[in-house]
C-alpha cells in the first residue's frame, strides 16, 4: 500500500519537477539553439524582410540615425545598416561555421592520430602543427589570401589553414589522456583494431571539450573574417558582412548605430552558441543526463 | 613488538580522564537528492595515550567521522548535533581562530594519499618548520632543527639532505614518513590517521605501522587509525570501533573483537578476509555477506545490516541500541544482547562450492599454456640532454617462466617490481625488448597485432580500476557486444543479446543491467562486467592484474569467489596479479616472486609459506599484517629495510642485495646463478639467490 501511495506520489510531483529540472539543465541551451536557428532563418530570407537593398548608396542620406524609414539608421554612404545587417548574417554565419567545422575535422583527425600512433609519426604531425601554430593568423591568412587572391571561398581556405592547429593539440591532449586509461587496454586485448579503437572507443570521450571549443570559435571566426574584410582580404566591398560594418563604424562615436547593431549581432550569435555548445556538452555526457 | 603489554594498557585507559569524547555525533550531507545521515550518532572517547582503530567499509562515515572531530568539512556536510569535547574543551564551540590554534597543534591528521598531501611546489623544510612556527612554538632556526631530528627519529636517512628536497624526489613511503613527522612536530595529544598506509606497499605498510606504533609509545601521543583493513588495526590499535552505515555496531579491546566479533558485520569482515597463517580449507570459498549497505538516503527502521545479516532474527526489524555486553565491549545487535557468542553454525548456510569439483587434474598436461623466455621490457626514458646518454627503466630483465592450462599463478612483488608490465606483456598489450613470449605453441612477442588478433580470443585480461576500465559513454551492453560483434561470435542483434544476458547471469548480474551505463554501478559491479566482458571470447586464459585490490574486503571476497567459481565451472587458467599475499596464497597453485623485474623465487603456495628460500620472499610474508591480536604479537616482524633501489640503475649482481641481510661479497659481483631446485628435489620451487635458505 505504502509503494502504491509512493508510487501515486511519483505520479503527480514527477512531470513537474521533471519540467523544471530538464529547464534547469537545457533551458540556456535551447534559448541558445532558437538564437542560432533564428539567424539562419533571417539570412536565408534575408531578401523578403528587408526594402532597401543592401549595397544602394545614398549620399544625401548618410549617418541617419534610426527612424521608421531606416530602422537601424544608415552608414557613411548611406546604406540601410538594417538591410546590410541581415544580409550580412549570410557570410558571417557561413563562414564562420565552415571554417571552424573543416578545422576542427582535420585537427581532430590530426591531433587524434598522433596521439594514438606515438612515436615519429606523432612528432612529425605535432611538429608541422607547432609550425603553423608560431605563425600570427592573421598575417599568414593575409599571405595566403594574397597568393590565392581576394574572394570569400579563397579567405575561407586561407583561414582553414591557421585554423586547425588549435584543434589538433587539444585532441592530441585528450585522446593522451583516454590512452592511459584501462578501457583502452581492454579494447587492444579485445584484438580490436586501432582505428576502431580511436574512433568507437576513444573519440566520443573526448566530445565534450571539442565540442565547447568549436561553439566558442565559431564567433571568434567571424570576428577575424571580419578583420580580414577590414584588411580587403576578405569580402569585397560593398558586400556586407558585419564585421566590416564593425570595422566601418569604429571611428563614428556620434552615430553609434553604426558599429553597435553589428557587434550585438556578433554578440548574440556568439553567446547562442556558447549555450548551445554547453548544453550539447551535458546532454551527450551519459554520466551528467541521467543524474 | 607492536603492541605494549595490554595489562598495562586496560588500566591506563581505566584510570586516564578521556581526551577526546564524542557523544552522539550526527553529521549530515546535504546533496541534491536529499540528506545523507553520514554519521549518525556516533559515541566514543579516547583515553590520553591511547590507539584506537576505527574500521569499516567505504561510505560507513569512518573518514567522515575523522573529519567531523578536526571541523574539516566540505561545504555540502555539517554537523548538526552532538558534542565533541577534546582536552575538557567544546570543539563545536570553537571560533574559526579557536579552531586554527588546535589543528595541527594539539590535534593533527596524516591522510590516504601521501601523494597529494604535499605540497609540491615547496621544499620539505619549509613544510615542515611553518606547521611549528604557525603555533608560535619554535622561531626559524629552531624549527628547522627540530625538522631535521623528526625527520631521523621517522627514518629518513641523511634527514640534513633530504629536508631540502621538493615532495616529488621522494617516494610514497618517504612522504608518508614526512607526513607523520609534521603530524608530530607540535607533540599533539591526539594524531588521526586516515588510512595512511592505504596506498604503500605492505613492505612499506610494515615499516609505517611500526613506526605508528613506537611513536605511540615515545610520545604518549593518543592515535585514531582509520583503516578498512582488519590487520592492520590488529597490529596498532589497542581498542577498535567497527562502522557500519554511519553507525558503530561494536566496539572493544582489538583482541577481542577479532577473536569473538558480536556483531555480524565484524563477523564477516573478519572471514571475507583470507588470512596469511592459515592454508586455505577444501573448499576454497570465502565466507561473503550479499548485498550492499542501505541506501543512505533512505531511514531504515529496523537493524541496518538486516538485509544482508546471516543471524538475522525476527526482532531486528526494530533498531537495536549499542549495548553493553562484557566489560568493555559494546554491540549494536540483538542476537548478542545478552551477551552470548555468535556462532558460525547459527548462521545460514553460505553457498558451497558444488561438491567433486575438484580442479580436474588438467595441470598434468606437459605442454604450458604460456611459455615465458628471457622475456625483457625496457622502457626509454625522455633525455635529459639533447644528445645525453637515453636511460632506460629495466622494467623486466629477464623473466623465464611456464604456464599449465588449468592452473592459477600467483605474481607477487612490490610495486615498480614490474608485475603490471609482465600482465601487459603476456597480454601483448606492450611490445617486448627481447625474449620470447608462446602462447598456446604460438610465438606472440614480436608478433603483428593482425597475427596476433585469432589468438585474442583464447587469452583475456581483468584490469584493476573498475572505475577506468569500462567506457563511460557506453552501456554494459555495448560494452559486452563489442567483442562478440567484432570477432563475429554472434549474428543477430537477438543473438547477441541473449549472449549478453548470459554472460551477466555468469558473473551474478542480472540481464536487465545491459541497458545502464557503468557510473550506475559500485566498483564490485564493475569489476563483474570487466569479468563478464573478459568471459565474452571464451578464453581458456584470464590474466587478471590486481583485480580486488580498490574493492572493499566484503566485496573482494565476493569477486575471489566468484573467479574461483568460473575456474572450476570453465576450466580456465589465470595468472593472478596481486600485492596481497594473503590472496594470492588462498587461491593460487603456484607463486612467482617478482623483485625488481626478475624472479627471485617461484613455488607451490603451499610451499611457498611453509618453507620460503630467498630472503626477500620471507620479508614480503613477514609483513603482512594478520587480523589476529594474539598472532600479531607472537609474530617477530621482520623489519625490512629501505625502499626497492630505482629500476635504471639496478644493483649489480643480485638485485636484493642493497636491503639483503645475508648478502655478501659475491653477491654484489654476480647474478644468482638461474632458479635452482631448492632442496635439491623437483617440486617445482626454485629460487635465485647465492645462499637459499641460509636466511
Amino acid at each position: 500500500m505504502s509503494s502504491a501511495a509512493a508510487e501515486a506520489g511519483l505520479a503527480t510531483i514527477s512531470p513537474a519537477a521533471k519540467r523544471s529540472r530538464w529547464l534547469r539543465r537545457y533551458g540556456l541551451a535551447t534559448f541558445g539553439a532558437f538564437i542560432i536557428v533564428g539567424w539562419i532563418v533571417v539570412a536565408i530570407c534575408a531578401p523578403w524582410l528587408t526594402i532597401h537593398s543592401p549595397v544602394t548608396v545614398d549620399v544625401t542620406a548618410r549617418l541617419k540615425p534610426p527612424s521608421a524609414l531606416h530602422l537601424l539608421g544608415t552608414d557613411v554612404l548611406g546604406r540601410d545598416v538594417f538591410s546590410r545587417l541581415i544580409h550580412g548574417a549570410r557570410i558571417s554565419l557561413f563562414t564562420g561555421i565552415v571554417v571552424v567545422l573543416v578545422s576542427a575535422a582535420i585537427g581532430v583527425l590530426v591531433g587524434g592520430v598522433a596521439a594514438f600512433a606515438r612515436g615519429r609519426v606523432e612528432e612529425l604531425m605535432m611538429r608541422t602543427t607547432d609550425l603553423v601554430f608560431c605563425f600570427p593568423p592573421i598575417i599568414l591568412a593575409m599571405a595566403i589570401a594574397a597568393v590565392l587572391g581576394i574572394g570569400t571561398t579563397n579567405t575561407i581556405i586561407a583561414m582553414l589553414v591557421v585554423w586547425w592547429p588549435k584543434f589538433a593539440r587539444l585532441a592530441r591532449s585528450l585522446i593522451m589522456v583516454q590512452r592511459s586509461l584501462e578501457y583502452v587496454e581492454a579494447a587492444i586485448v579485445m584484438g580490436l583494431t586501432p582505428r576502431r579503437i580511436l574512433f568507437r572507443h576513444m573519440f566520443p570521450n573526448c566530445i565534450g571539450p571539442l565540442i565547447v571549443l568549436v561553439t566558442l570559435d565559431v564567433g571568434n571566426a567571424i570576428i577575424t573574417f571580419a578583420g580580414l574584410s577590414f584588411l580587403g582580404l576578405g569580402v569585397v566591398p560593398p558586400t556586407p558582412e558585419w564585421g566590416s560594418m564593425v570595422s566601418e563604424g569604429r571611428e563614428l562615436i556620434e552615430q553609434w548605430w553604426v558599429a553597435t547593431f553589428p557587434g550585438l549581432a556578433i554578440l548574440t550569435v556568439v553567446l547562442g552558441f556558447n549555450f548551445l555548445g554547453d548544453g550539447i556538452r551535458d546532454w551527450l555526457d551519459p554520466r551528467a543526463r541521467r543524474r | 613488538m607492536t603492541i605494549s603489554d595490554p595489562k598495562s594498557l586496560s588500566d591506563s585507559v581505566a584510570t586516564a580522564a578521556p581526551i577526546l569524547d564524542v557523544r552522539n555525533l550526527e553529521t549530515h550531507f546535504f546533496t541534491d537528492a536529499g540528506v545523507v545521515r553520514g554519521v549518525d550518532g556516533v559515541t566514543f572517547s579516547v583515553a590520553r595515550g591511547e590507539t584506537l582503530g576505527i574500521v569499516g567499509e567505504s561510505g560507513s562515515g569512518k573518514s567522515v567521522t575523522a573529519r567531523s572531530l578536526m571541523r574539516l568539512l566540505d561545504d555540502n556536510s555539517r554537523i548538526v548535533g552532538g558534542e565533541i569535547r577534546f582536552q575538557g574543551r567544546d570543539v563545536l564551540a570553537m571560533s574559526p581562530d579557536e579552531l586554527r590554534q588546535m589543528r595541527g597543534n594539539a590535534m593533527s591528521m596524516v591522510f590516504q594519499d601521501p601523494m597529494t598531501s604535499l605540497n609540491p611546489v615547496l621544499r620539505i623544510a619549509r613544510q615542515m618548520a611553518e606547521t611549528m612556527t604557525a603555533h608560535g612554538r619554535l622561531d626559524e632556526t629552531q624549527a628547522m632543527a627540530r625538522s631535521v631530528s623528526l625527520l631521523g627519529r621517522m627514518g629518513i636517512t641523511a634527514p640534513e639532505r633530504a629536508i631540502n628536497s621538493y615532495p616529488h624526489q621522494f617516494s610514497g613511503g618517504m612522504r608518508q614518513r614526512v607526513m607523520l613527522a609534521i603530524g608530530f612536530s607540535n607533540e599533539p595529544a591526539l594524531l588521526i590517521a586516515d588510512e595512511p598506509t592505504t596506498a604503500l606497499d605492505v613492505t612499506i605498510q610494515a615499516q609505517i605501522l611500526d613506526l605508528l606504533a613506537e611513536l605511540n609509545r615515545d610520545f604518549g601521543t593518543s592515535i585514531i587509525l582509520i583503516s578498512h583493513a582488519l590487520g592492520v588495526i590488529a597490529s596498532v590499535c589497542q581498542r577498535v570501533i567497527v562502522m557500519y552505515a554511519g553507525e558503530i555496531v561494536e566496539e572493544g579491546l582489538t583482541a577481542d573483537v577479532l577473536a569473538d566479533p558480536r556483531h555480524p558485520y565484524t563477523w564477516a569482515l573478519i572471514n571475507a578476509v583470507p588470512r596469511i597463517d592459515q592454508e586455505p580449507g577444501a573448499s576454497k570459498k570465502l565466507i561473503t555477506i550479499d548485498g550492499l549497505p542501505p541506501d543512505p538516503l533512505q531511514r531504515t527502521v529496523g537493524c541496518r545490516f538486516e538485509a544482508r545479516c546471516p543471524f538475522r532474527i525476527d526482532k531486528c526489524g526494530e533498531h537495536p541500541a549499542l549495548e553493553t555486553i562484557a566489560p568493555e565491549r559494546r554491540a549494536r545487535c540483538w542476537v548478542t544482547k545478552d551477551g552470548s557468542r555468535l556462532s558460525p553454525v547459527a548462521a545460514a548456510p553460505m553457498p558451497q562450492a558444488a561438491a567433486g569439483t575438484e580442479k580436474s587434474p588438467k595441470a598434468r598436461q606437459t605442454e604450458p599454456l604460456l611459455a615465458v623466455r628471457g622475456l625483457v621490457k625496457h622502457f626509454a626514458l625522455p633525455r635529459e640532454e639533447l644528445f645525453g646518454k637515453q636511460k632506460v627503466v629495466h622494467a623486466i630483465d629477464g623473466v623465464d617462466l611456464d604456464i599449465m592450462p588449468g592452473e592459477t599463478v600467483g605474481m607477487v612483488g612490490e610495486s615498480g617490481c614490474g608485475k603490471s608490465t609482465f600482465a601487459r606483456l603476456a597480454a601483448r598489450i606492450h611490445e617486448p625488448t627481447d625474449g620470447s613470449i608462446k602462447f598456446a605453441g604460438h610465438e606472440i612477442a614480436q608478433a603483428s597485432a593482425a597475427e596476433i588478433r585469432p589468438l585474442r580470443r583464447r587469452m583475456q585480461m581483468v584490469f584493476q580500476d573498475p572505475y577506468s576500465s569500462l567506457n563511460p559513454r557506453m552501456t554494459i551492453g555495448e560494452i559486452l557486444a563489442e567483442p562478440l560483434q567484432f570477432h563475429g561470435l554472434t549474428k543477430t542483434a537477438v543473438e547477441t543479446r541473449g549472449r549478453i544476458g548470459e554472460l551477466l547471469g555468469q558473473v551474478g548480474l542480472a540481464p536487465n543491467m545491459a541497458d545502464r551505463y557503468p557510473h550506475e554501478f559500485s566498483g564490485g559491479q564493475r569489476q563483474r562486467v570487466s569479468i563478464a566482458r573478459a568471459l565474452a571470447l571464451e578464453p581458456e586464459f584470464i590474466i587478471a592484474d590486481e583485480p580486488i585490490s580498490s574493492l572493499d574486503v566484503n566485496i573482494q571476497a565476493q569477486i575471489l569467489n566468484l573467479m574461483i567459481d568460473l575456474q572450476e565451472r570453465l576450466g580456465l587458467t589465470y595468472l593472478f596479479i596481486a600485492h596481497d599475499l594473503a590472496v594470492v596464497r588462498h587461491i593460487c597453485d603456484r607463486i612467482v616472486v617478482l623483485y625488481l623485474g626478475r624472479i627471485v623465487e617461484i613455488a607451490p603456495a603451499h610451499e611457498l609459506f611453509a618453507a620460503s628460500q630467498h630472503p626477500y620472499t620471507r620479508y614480503l610474508i613477514s609483513s603482512v599484517p594478520i587480523p589476529d591480536a594474539d598472532a600479531e604479537r607472537l609474530r617477530k616482524r621482520l623489519p625490512l629495510q629501505g625502499e626497492p633501489p630505482s629500476a635504471v640503475n639496478p644493483p649489480s649482481g643480485c638485485r636484493f642485495r642493497t636491503r639483503c641481510p645475508i648478502a655478501r661479497p659475491v653477491c654484489a659481483v654476480e647474478p644468482p646463478p638461474p632458479l635452482v631446485q631448492a632442496g635439491g628435489r623437483p617440486t617445482g620451487h626454485v629460487v635465485a639467490c647465492h645462499f637459499p635458505g641460509q636466511f
